[in-house]
């Protein structure tokens, strides 16, 4: 930990925040923004002076409310940076100033402000981590009724030598020492009601490695514990569980339905033990909730700057889950520790030094090349009428409508998504790799025989086109008459191309992206839903039936949703008649007509 | 061709291509339900298709080798690899274009495994029909496909890492002990995230800081 505060090449900035990014891979600029500490990091020598004459005291978050500290305070004492700060909320504001005159080396500032900071980097290191799970929904627990019974970060810090009791155990109610202890395994974890449907990982031995600093100090002591099954799978893990129970330590399957507390604040724990059949009563002087982890509350916030993805579990999505465990698809973005998962502190040290191998690899050269999937404006046919400039999510596109100079791409900037040439309305746009003439010669393909029977999918490189991949390795079943034309981002998908492909006899056709909020090019998606809106309201006004256009967003991890997407358009085509095809090619070709005749 | 305006640069005035199709068995894996000879056959009369034919696996040394010496041999100028997804081999294969002269850019890939043997075990008719029709796709597409080339930009030599838990720290102090300059960002007055509160863990209950 120290190291960190003294390394020459590591800058650190705590209180701080990242509040933007821009740029891409080897080029990212972000700005940050540091809050003040009103204490001066670098001159503060921890001696504590001025937390002594404050008058204000406020519950200790780092030992979660069990012990007090005052409006200027350090976290605790090994923090780094060593410096205490003033909470400017708590503060009685300047008129009191006792702090500042206490202090010998005046690094008080009540002036100080919040600071906005931009750096530049070649890559980024995303290591959120965790937070635990908040057991107040789980009341049949009474964790908001009853004060004896804890979370097991509460009890990490009772049962800690610098904590609130200097280590010794004390049920908080009476302060009294339990001679008896129970503990809950997997509050938050492993339900479909409250919490997260995944195991936390460190629960289970974090309650083993409670039964044996219990048992060292309180040999005597009764401790039971109530769960679903053990999980001790890493090295050594096994050893440890065995020497809790040789000690006497009982474990009981089965969770607890419900929690009283007794006249003398004992706790009465009701619970169908799973090995007997049975309900069974036990009473316990205290009890400690074994709590699973989230994801870290700005994960969405830091996801969207980003445009990360996140597994239905709320945390990160690696590239690949077995092979590239620490890569965002994201080229330049690597992830380390329980922001990608739970673990413990082993693994999460692990994922550490392999995103920081995983970064080096990436920098070391001091060049990258960049994918020349970008866009190019044809300027001949540009009417610098400004949309392509407005859609695309990177900014990458300058056009000065006034001056009615054509649009420009900064294909560094441009990361390809195609969005850009599906909306100019002038064609102007080329979006290489990906381009019109190529796409429609996909189609045209695809329909030149038995049309009718054919099921046309537009996929997303990143998600839609991934979920089917995995629908593949999952050797899920779905029907043969499926096509699939691969582009980069489903806001590609231009309007063109849907009533190109209903002009050739498609009879149904399936637009599939990342879910709105997982797009991999920001939100380049929302075009794309706009716009299927747009062509399903031209379609019904046309009278082509607006459902033989869908829209659905499936994700990498979507195997099972693909193919059952991929049953129901198989449903919608064989309700589209030969007759009803032949009536849209009949609309579609007036309609061209009369559009050429109007000039 | 079509009544649409497609957007097309003044440049893109090609002469006749020259394809090689390689249709991969993936040893069985495609060539149990997919008929690979049949759809190598097929193809093989098609406009622009020089060479088509089936291989057992193309992404092999050998593999590689067999395309690379057709291209040599009969001038190949663009590549349709039949085989598994692009997502997991398109990287390899550019490659093996390079390696043969041509730009990477001039390969397509149908996805014959991912997306077709292994989706439709049971139908190896419907399969074989489907393989057929990716593959003609994937001929239509390189025929268009322009060669590209990558830009060389260059890389910032430093790190933003965000959270100094131990997950964090750890990646920052490897970072800089390898003489990259890091930023470490953390939201809270000190580093150290959730172990800092911890005090004994496991496996090795010491203390945790
Ligand atoms: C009660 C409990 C007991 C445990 N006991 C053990 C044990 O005995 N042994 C063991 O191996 N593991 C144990 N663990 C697990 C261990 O705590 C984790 O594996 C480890 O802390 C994960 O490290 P991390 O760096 O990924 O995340 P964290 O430790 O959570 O650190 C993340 C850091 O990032 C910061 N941060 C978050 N979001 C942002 C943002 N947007 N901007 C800037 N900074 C941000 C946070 O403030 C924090 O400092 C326990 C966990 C719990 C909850
Ligand atoms: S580690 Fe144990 S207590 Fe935690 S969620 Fe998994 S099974 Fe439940
Ligand atoms: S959308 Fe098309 S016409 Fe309009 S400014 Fe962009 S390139 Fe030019
Ligand atoms: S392709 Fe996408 S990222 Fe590139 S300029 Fe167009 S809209 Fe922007």
């Amino acid at each position: 930990m120290a190291d960190a505060g003294r390394h020459p090449d590591i800058k650190l900035h705590t209180m701080s925040e990242v509040v933007s990014v821009k740029g891409y891979v080897g080029n990212f600029e972000v700005k940050l923004v540091k809050r003040a500490r009103y204490v001066l990091e670098k001159e503060c020598t921890a001696c504590g002076e001025c937390a002594k004459v404050c008058p204000v005291v406020f519950p200790d978050e780092f030992n979660v409310g069990l012990s007090s500290r005052k409006a200027v305070y350090i976290p605790f004492p090994q923090a780094v940076p060593s410096s205490y700060l003033i909470n400017m909320d708590e503060c009685m504001g300047r008129g009191c100033s006792k702090c500042l005159d206490s202090c010998d080396k005046k690094c008080i500032n009540f002036h100080a402000s919040d600071e906005e900071i931009t750096v530049k980097v070649g890559s980024i290191v995303v290591a959120t981590g965790l937070e635990p799970y908040d057991p107040r929904p789980m009341d049949e627990y009474g964790y908001t009724r009853f004060e004896n019974v804890v979370t097991s970060l509460e009890f990490e810090r009772i049962v800690n030598a610098g904590g609130p009791t200097k280590g010794s155990l004390i049920r908080p109610k009476d302060r009294k020492r339990p001679k008896s202890v129970g503990f809950i395994q997997c509050v938050g974890s492993r339900s479909k009601r409250k919490g997260g449907e995944y195991c936390s990982n460190i629960c289970c031995m974090n309650t083993i490695k409670g039964t044996l600093v219990l048992k060292e100090h309180y040999p005597d002591i009764e401790i039971k514990v109530f769960y679903i099954d053990i999980r001790a799978f890493g090295k050594g893990f096994e050893d440890l569980y065995n020497r809790s129970r040789s000690l006497g330590v009982q474990y009981l399957r089965g969770l607890p339905g419900s929690v009283e507390e007794l006249p003398d604040g004992t706790m009465r724990v009701a619970v169908e033990n799973i090995a007997t059949g049975r309900i069974e009563f036990h009473d316990l002087e205290m009890l400690v909730l074994a709590i699973g982890m989230k994801p870290s509350s700005g994960t969405q916030k830091l996801q969207e700057m980003l445009g990360l993805q996140l597994t239905p579990d709320g945390f990160y999505l690696e590239a690949h889950p077995k092979l590239q465990p620490v890569d965002a698809a994201t080229r330049g973005i690597f992830y380390a520790g329980c922001a990608e998962g739970p673990k413990d502190i082993k693994e999460s040290v692990t994922q550490g030094s392999a995103a920081a191998a995983r970064a080096i690899r990436l920098m070391h050269k001091g060049t990258i090349s960049s994918e020349p999937i970008t866009s190019e404006v044809i300027a001949d046919h540009c009417k610098s009428c400004g949309i392509c400039a407005e859609v695309c999510p990177y900014n990458a596109i300058t056009v000065d409508v006034k001056k009615k100079t054509p649009a420009i791409v900064n294909t560094a900037a441009c990361a390809g998504c195609g969005t850009c040439a599906a909306e100019c309305k002038f064609g102007a746009i080329v979006m290489n790799h990906f381009t019109d003439e190529q796409i429609v010669s996909q189609i045209n393909t695809l329909l030149a025989e038995k049309a009718q029977d054919k099921i046309l999918t537009f996929a997303c490189n990143w998600c839609s086109y991934a979920g089917a991949d995995y629908a593949g390795v999952s050797r899920l079943q779905y029907p043969a008459n499926v096509r699939i034309i691969r582009t980069m981002c489903s806001g590609r998908v231009d309007e063109k191309f849907i009533w190109h492909a209903f002009e050739k006899g498609a009879p149904v056709v399936l637009v599939s992206g990342c879910h709105i909020g997982d797009c991999h090019y920001i939100d380049a998606n929302r075009w794309t839903e706009k716009r299927v809106e747009k062509i399903r309201r031209k379609m019904e006004k046309r009278g082509i039936r607006p459902e033989r256009l869908q829209l659905e967003w499936i994700s990498a991890a979507e195997g099972i949703r693909f193919a059952k997407v991929m049953e129901k358009m198989e449903e919608l085509r064989r309700s589209v008649s030969a007759e009803e095809i032949a009536e849209t090619l009949k609309i579609l070709k007036e309609k061209s007509l009369k559009e050429k005749q109007g000039g | 061709m079509t009544e649409i305006s497609i957007a097309t640069k003044m440049s893109d005035t090609r002469q006749t291509a020259r394809i090689g199709v390689y249709v991969c068995r993936c040893g069985l894996n495609i060539a149990k339900t997919v008929d690979c000879k049949k759809v190598a056959e097929d193809i093989s009369g098609t406009d622009d298709v020089i060479v088509s034919k089936d291989i057992t696996y193309a992404c092999s040394e050998p593999g590689q080798m067999e395309i690379q010496e057709d291209i040599l041999e009969h001038g190949l100028d663009r590549v349709v690899v039949a085989s598994c997804s692009p997502r997991l081999h398109e990287p390899t294969f550019r490659r093996m274009m390079l390696k043969a002269g041509l730009n990477p850019y001039l390969l397509e890939m149908a996805n014959l495994r991912e997306q077709c043997s292994w989706v439709h075990i049971h139908e190896p008719e419907a399969a074989t029909q489907k393989a057929e029709d990716l593959v003609k796709m994937s001929v239509a597409r390189v025929r268009l496909l322009s060669p590209l080339t990558e830009q060389v930009l260059p890389m910032i030599k430093k790190t933003l890492v965000i959270g100094a838990g131990v997950a964090g720290i750890q990646a920052a102090l490897d970072l800089a002990d390898n003489g990259y300059e890091v930023f470490l960002v953390e939201k809270n007055p000190s580093v150290g995230g959730t172990m800092a509160q911890l005090d004994k863990t496991f496996p090795t209950m010491d203390c945790s800081i």
